[in-house]
């Protein structure tokens, strides 16, 4: 299957709404970045573009794309042009995603402890207890305070000035994070005088508050200092160099399963001084690898043992096991519901409408309209296994359209939209792409925390809507505005340099 | 710090120090093969070469015969030879990797820099020379680098350690397979010039000239590589860096400490306070294999202590 754009398309979607504005308007949030892009000549554009690759191959941050032979080692295309948001528009997003966590943390508190959610019938049990992310082992458990996603990353799709979409919520082990801050690093060494003619909402506090949350969810017993570690899969992951950077800016270790022991219940790292115990793990890997005495019993990533240390109370794991039950896409559509159940609160965001396959009726719909409509895997992530109706060709809906009839609950299918877009530096100069945004929720049983802005993804290939950097889309600086400008005038400073 | 940190700084230190020795090997071959042969002598200077490096019986596993450019191949290119000095480097920036938020950016920089060169470097015939040269050039970069950007933590101490270590067992194991041409008896011209080039392997010439002022003399030789602290290549200088290394990461654990730390003492004590007329009455051979095998007992030991406990 194949995510290719040009091949067939049957019809164009909708004009997408893009962020810099339409015409000669220019939005208010973007005056100084358009003024600056008026003035700069394409060759000094050009020229940045080079030193801002150079940059990132120097410091080392690359992604791992497998399964395309070559190099896997690469790097993922940064654009210099930023995506810039009001404040008042992120206010109502950070609303929004707060809301929405704090959500998604009650229902899988819910889900594994009283189950009330699926008493009520707001939500069929099927699609949770009979879920393969359920995790049986979490039943009646309860993490310290009561946090299961610590760490969310929730992705935000635009459509207008005020139509924002989750798209999907990433609830067990979102990356990218990393990107979001060196993004920012990148632009504050290439572009300093645009930067000064902004007041910016700082995203380096970041490293500071995960690591604030991270010993929030610390077993009461570790007292006020715990010790936290990272564990990753290995320098073989393509988000190792993430791993790394995040433990090096919280000054705490990177920690293969290798490295850590259980011994009667409580987790210790090896270390030249000795066994040193550790209280919280903030993981980077998946459920099944955790410990191979628990789930696969082939994982060698993981410990034998800490999920009976976990469950003993000796030690925090972040994000908690079991989060997948809250970011299955056969879950999604029921988000909305979860936050007046829980919250008794109307959505803030709303969700993308969604058919889910299974439902007859939902089916019969989608299997008629398969060329307006983008299908994906209810447990498919970084743009793998899905397909773009208005841009498949019909070998690959008749494709699609067996496999839905194959295994109906493995899909969800969801309209094509329109993803805004904002001004990219391409092969031809500047010209409009789809974009995404990923904000980083951080939860503890008292607050929310969101640093302002997130990772925008941008589809680089004229006409896709596929971001996913595992799929060749790139990664822009997101810029909120401290002070919000006003519609018609120019932003601090003014616009003439 | 993490074991297998430490395990990685180890060994970082012990193969890029293991790089340059096998240039600093792979040199003074060269010249003495070039002596020989304007000498009218016979030599055998490759086939010493892989017993000292430890690599005759890989060697003799894929070659008939010890020529000048198969053992060069060998212990350059040869992907088989895990002492092969671009085996060395591979393996010391796969260590490095692991632990790249250790080490400073001019470390990282210094290694990488030299792997990307290497993998198209020329080395066979009049390149030679140039190239074992630049092979120093590029690990005396690299210990410069560690010098002067390191924080002065468990991971410095942890790569000084390896680095002191790996040289002890070099120097050891180069005076070990020329033992014979500083048994007294020697001393015609070809001898002459061997001592010499022992001496330049070690960096130690001109050190041999301020230290005694005298012409050159087996025993004396023998004494400034095995026992002289002032030489930093010596086998004293390097096992009493091993103890004071160890020592000083003792200190920074409360004082905890293991067998490794006695025998490093014992190993250092022995050297310090050693004469050379017993070590050569009693065998430069058989001291120095002794010498060879307690070092690596001691790597074992600092490796089950800190490493794999």
């Amino acid at each position: 299957m194949s995510q290719s754009q040009s091949q067939g398309a049957s019809r164009t979607p909708p004009a997408a709404f893009d962020e810099l504005g339409q015409g000669a308007e220019i939005r208010a949030a973007y005056a100084a970045v358009a003024a600056w892009l008026e003035r700069t000549p394409p060759a000094e554009l050009e020229a940045k573009r080079a030193e801002a690759e150079l940059l990132f191959r120097r410091v080392g941050i690359t992604f791992a794309v497998y399964g395309e032979g070559g190099d896997p080692e690469r790097l993922i295309p940064f654009d210099i042009i930023p995506r810039v948001l009001a404040r008042s528009e992120w206010d109502r997003l950070s609303a929004g995603l707060s809301q929405r966590v704090r959500a998604l943390n009650a229902f899988l508190a819910d889900a594994y402890g009283k189950q009330e959610i699926l008493k009520a019938g707001v939500i069929p049990a099927s699609l949770v207890t009979g879920n393969e992310q359920f995790r049986p082992e979490m039943q009646g458990f309860q993490p310290p305070g009561g946090v299961y996603t610590h760490i969310a990353g929730i992705d935000l799709v635009r459509t207008g000035p005020d139509q924002f979409y989750v798209l999907e919520d990433n609830a067990r082990t979102p990356s990218g994070v990393s990107y979001m801050l060196e993004n920012r690093e990148a632009m504050l060494r290439l572009f300093p005088r645009l930067l000064a003619r902004h007041r910016l909402a700082p995203v380096n506090r970041y490293p500071e508050d995960l690591l604030t949350t991270l010993k929030a969810a610390a077993p009461d017993r570790a007292g006020p200092n715990p010790t936290v570690v990272i564990l990753t899969p290995g320098s073989f992951n393509s988000a190792y160099y993430e791993h790394c950077f995040l433990a090096d800016e919280m000054g705490v270790e990177v920690v293969e399963g290798a490295d850590l022991f259980v011994d009667e219940n409580v987790v210790f790292m090896r270390t030249t001084a000795g066994p040193r115990r550790v209280d919280v793990i903030y993981r980077r890997i998946d459920d099944d690898y955790l410990d191979p005495r628990a789930f696969r019993p082939d994982s060698m990533l993981g410990v034998p043992g800490l999920m009976a240390a976990y469950r003993a109370g000796n030690v925090a794991l972040c994000n908690a096991p079991g989060c997948g039950i809250a970011d299955d896409k056969a879950i999604y559509p029921f988000v909305p519901q979860m936050i007046r159940f829980y919250l008794d609160e109307e959505p803030k965001l709303a969700n993308v409408p969604t058919y889910l396959c299974e439902r007859e009726a939902d089916r019969a719909y989608v299997l008629d309209h398969l060329d307006e409509l983008v299908v994906k895997l209810a447990q498919g992530s970084g743009g793998y296994g899905m397909m773009i109706g208005p841009h498949a060709t019909a070998a690959e809906r008749a494709d699609f359209a067996a496999r839905i009839k194959a295994r109906p609950a493995d899909y969800i299918a969801q309209p094509t939209l329109a993803l805004s877009t904002v001004p990219t530096l391409c092969a031809n100069g500047v010209a409009p792409r789809h974009v995404d945004l990923r904000p980083f929720v951080l939860s503890t049983k008292d607050e929310v925390r969101i640093v302002p802005g997130g990772l925008t993804r941008v589809a680089l290939r004229e006409g896709s809507l596929v971001v996913n950097s595992s799929q060749g889309g790139g990664t822009k600086d997101t810029w909120v505005l401290e002070n919000d400008p006003q519609e018609g005038g120019v932003a601090h400073g003014g616009v003439a340099c | 710090m993490l074991s297998r940190s430490a395990d990685s700084l180890f060994w970082l230190g012990r193969y890029t120090e293991r790089a340059a020795n096998v240039a600093r090997g792979l040199s003074v071959a060269l010249r003495m093969a070039g002596l020989s042969e304007q000498l009218g002598a016979e030599g055998d200077e490759w086939r010493s070469l892989l017993i000292a490096t430890g690599c005759e019986p890989g060697f003799f596993a894929k070659h008939e015969e010890a020529s000048q450019e198969n053992v060069v191949d060998f212990l350059v290119r040869d992907p088989d030879n895990p002492t092969g000095i671009i085996s060395c480097f591979a393996a010391a920036r796969h260590n490095a990797r692991s632990v790249r938020t250790a080490l400073t950016v001019d470390m990282w920089g210094a290694l990488n820099d030299s792997w990307n060169a290497l993998r198209h470097a020329e080395f066979q015939g009049e390149r030679l020379p140039g190239f074992l040269e630049w092979v120093r050039e590029r690990v005396l970069l690299f210990n410069g680098a560690a010098q002067d950007t390191m924080l002065r933590g468990e991971p410095w101490l942890f790569v000084q350690l390896g680095t002191a270590l790996e040289r002890a067992d070099n120097t050891a194991r180069l005076l070990d397979v020329k033992h014979h041409l500083l048994a007294p008896a020697q001393q015609a011209t070809v001898e002459y010039a061997q001592w010499q080039a022992i001496l330049q392997s070690v960096s130690a010439l001109r050190a041999y000239h301020w230290v005694y002022k005298d012409r050159l003399e087996p025993a004396k030789i023998a004494e400034l590589l095995i026992l002289r602290p002032e030489l930093p290549r010596s086998l004293t200088a390097c096992h009493g860096r091993v103890l004071e290394v160890l020592d000083r990461i003792a200190a920074g654990q409360a004082g905890r400490r293991g067998e490794c730390h006695r025998m490093a003492g014992e190993l250092h004590a022995r050297l310090r306070y050693g004469r050379i007329e017993e070590i050569l009455s009693a065998g430069l051979h058989e001291y120095l294999t002794d010498m060879i095998v307690r070092t690596a007992e001691l790597g074992n030991e600092i490796e089950a202590f800190y490493i794999r406990a």
